[in-house]
């Protein structure tokens, strides 16, 4: 019997998309029990919405500490929700500052972790989870070794998530023991991007994304004018990002972000190494590009040699025109 | 003030990898390089000794031998001093392996600051410095894309979100990792390639920083690898022309896109 705990992100006590796959993806290779840890502010009101993806307890933890410090109070809460429950593995979203928290409660409670994971199976009582690694030249099978639990980061948008049916999980609230040590990192502001109203790149099942070839930074008008169309998320190779045309935080590749979407359109983007260890392993490629020759061409299910500031318009218009 | 600078030899991104038969990288088969983020690391750390009178900066590196090559390379931006971890037990160490004998080398040094790259460009699990921080018992400001040190010892990062930030403040000691939004890393300097070959370099093995060799390696290791296979090459789609309108390339697109589901 695997017991499976997952890490659920919120925001305001909504869980977060990428949490209700990883929760469908723990009840589909569980054999166990799938049980919900939520922390922070609105943790008790996420916790209402994780027994449909088949959460059947939730170890919740509203201390105030979980928002006002960083990263070692949830560590803290981690290791009591691990205790609470008793779980063989924990499965997490794979976001930078989630893996923080749990690389460091790995540490604490002697385990190890497999980040990055695209699929899951189980042999026994371990995971066995399937990841690439080398920038997407090859893919490797992992699997956490030792006897604490298996710490298991899985990447977004790799399982679909999917009603259980199940009803409201029970819900147990964690009392955590806060050594004076998790507080030593204040957070003392919080800036926001302005809300664009798109998806979150490194969540986002559709990424549309600009490079040199947009030429300036006008250009990603255009390349958001697509990515609404799409419903999709805006990302940037790093020429674009060093050009200042776009934040650093939409930078895929290499020294940014790797996403493995279902679809990624680049648009004006050379397709050099470094940019492809960050998208190959996104499901669907689609690519717009003046120079035929350009590698990224060797990695497209479609491309299409052309003038993206002409082919961009026509086809939004035609993508908005069919969705009616 | 003392900082640290953990830097790694990694594979170049654009060479082909071959695979022992252990599961692990045969690194001797490719073109290594110091891992592109950790020429941030270096470059803030250097802008500190810049602005303060009492810096010194030591590179820290676990590697083979052979990544004496990497941590010259880190001292000639005009680092001061080096830590070399070499040992053959150290093959095959993942992040905890990695984390535990990076803190164990630091165990008897002085230190005030760690500064080091979000991520290696082989592993890229992000893991190491929050790991690093936990057993050194001391808190992280990762994914820093601004960092301030106080003369009071205070260490203020903005630490990178989608699209924003949030502004962390902690008491140095401290571990911060940081993305490339922090700075422009400079280029060393000739004088600064001859002067990094007379640095001193302290190599010490396992036993030297108080480990076994079952504390480190594939043997000191919480995860392993069943498998690891090269990834078939993709084979390319259709190619279409576009006639210069958008017309033909726009149309080809929504077809395709249709077909696949995605409108």
């Amino acid at each position: 019997m695997t017991d499976i705990l997952v890490l659920v992100e919120h925001e305001d006590g909504t869980p977060k998309k990428v949490s209700n796959q990883i929760l469908t993806a723990a009840k589909q290779i569980g054999d166990g029990s799938v049980a919900a840890a939520i922390f922070g502010a609105g943790a008790a009101a996420a916790a209402d919405k994780v027994g449909e993806f088949g959460a059947t307890t939730a170890y919740v933890w509203e201390g105030a500490e979980a928002d006002e410090y960083a990263t070692e109070p949830k560590v803290a809460a981690l290791v009591a929700a691990i205790e609470a429950s008793g779980a063989d593995a924990v499965l997490y979203a794979a976001d930078p500052f989630v893996t923080d928290v749990v690389a460091r409660c790995a540490v604490r409670t002697g385990s190890g972790v497999v980040a990055d994971a695209v699929d899951l199976e189980l042999d026994g009582d371990r995971i066995v989870a399937s990841k690439a690694i080398f920038g997407g030249d090859m893919n490797s099978m992992c699997q956490v070794t030792g006897d604490g639990a298996q710490f298991i980061g899985v990447k977004p948008n790799s399982f679909q998530a999917e009603s259980a049916g199940g009803g409201a999980a029970e819900v147990v609230e964690l009392s955590v023991d806060l050594p004076e040590s998790a507080t030593r990192a204040k957070i003392t502001d919080v800036v926001e991007a302005a809300a664009s109203g798109r998806p979150e790149m490194t969540e986002a099942a559709i990424i549309v994304s600009g490079g040199r070839g947009l030429g300036e930074e006008e250009g990603f008008e255009l390349i958001g004018e697509l990515a609404d169309a799409l419903g999709g998320a805006v990302g940037a190779s790093r020429a674009a990002t060093d050009a200042g045309w776009i934040a650093h935080s939409h930078q895929i590749g290499q020294t940014g972000k790797t996403v493995s979407p279902q679809l990624y359109l680049a648009n004006g983007i050379s397709g050099a190494i470094q940019h492809r260890a960050g998208m190959q392993t996104a499901q669907t490629i689609a690519v717009i590009n003046k120079d035929a020759e350009a590698p990224i061409f060797s990695i497209a299910d479609i491309g299409i040699v052309g003038d993206l500031y002409k082919v961009i318009p026509p086809l939004v218009e035609e993508i908005n025109k069919r969705k009616g | 003030m003392r900082i640290i600078c953990p830097v790694k030899r990694v594979p170049d991104t654009a060479a082909e990898k071959k695979v022992n038969d252990d599961l692990t990288v045969d690194r001797d088969s490719v073109e290594a390089i110091l891992n592109a983020n950790d020429e941030w690391s270096i470059e803030e750390a250097m802008r500190l000794k810049e602005s303060r009178d009492d810096v010194e900066i030591v590179a820290l590196c676990m590697g083979p031998e052979s990544a004496q090559q990497t941590v010259r390379k880190a001292l000639s931006y005009g680092l001061d001093a080096a830590i070399q971890v070499t040992d053959s037990a150290i093959e095959g160490s993942d992040a905890t392996a990695t984390a535990r004998v990076l803190a164990a080398a630091l165990a008897d040094e002085e230190w005030d600051l760690i500064i080091m790259g979000n991520q290696s460009s082989d592993a890229r699990s992000m893991l190491v410095p929050a790991m690093l921080a936990e057993y050194l018992d001391v808190p992280a400001l990762t994914y820093a894309k601004r960092l301030a040190v106080g003369d009071d010892g205070s260490v203020e990062a903005d630490r990178e979100t989608a699209g924003g930030h949030e502004t962390v403040t902690t008491q140095l000691p401290a571990v911060v990792s940081v993305v490339e939004a922090i700075n422009e890393p400079r280029y060393p300097s000739f004088k600064g390639i001859m002067a990094a070959k007379k640095k001193p370099l302290d190599t010490r093995d396992l036993a030297a920083i108080g480990l076994s060799p079952e504390e480190a390696g594939h043997a000191g290791s919480s995860t392993t690898v069943l498998e690891a296979t090269p990834k078939p090459p993709k084979e390319a789609g259709d190619k279409v022309e576009d006639d210069g309108t958008g017309q033909v390339g726009a149309k080809a697109l929504v077809d395709f896109l249709v077909e696949k589901k995605f409108i």
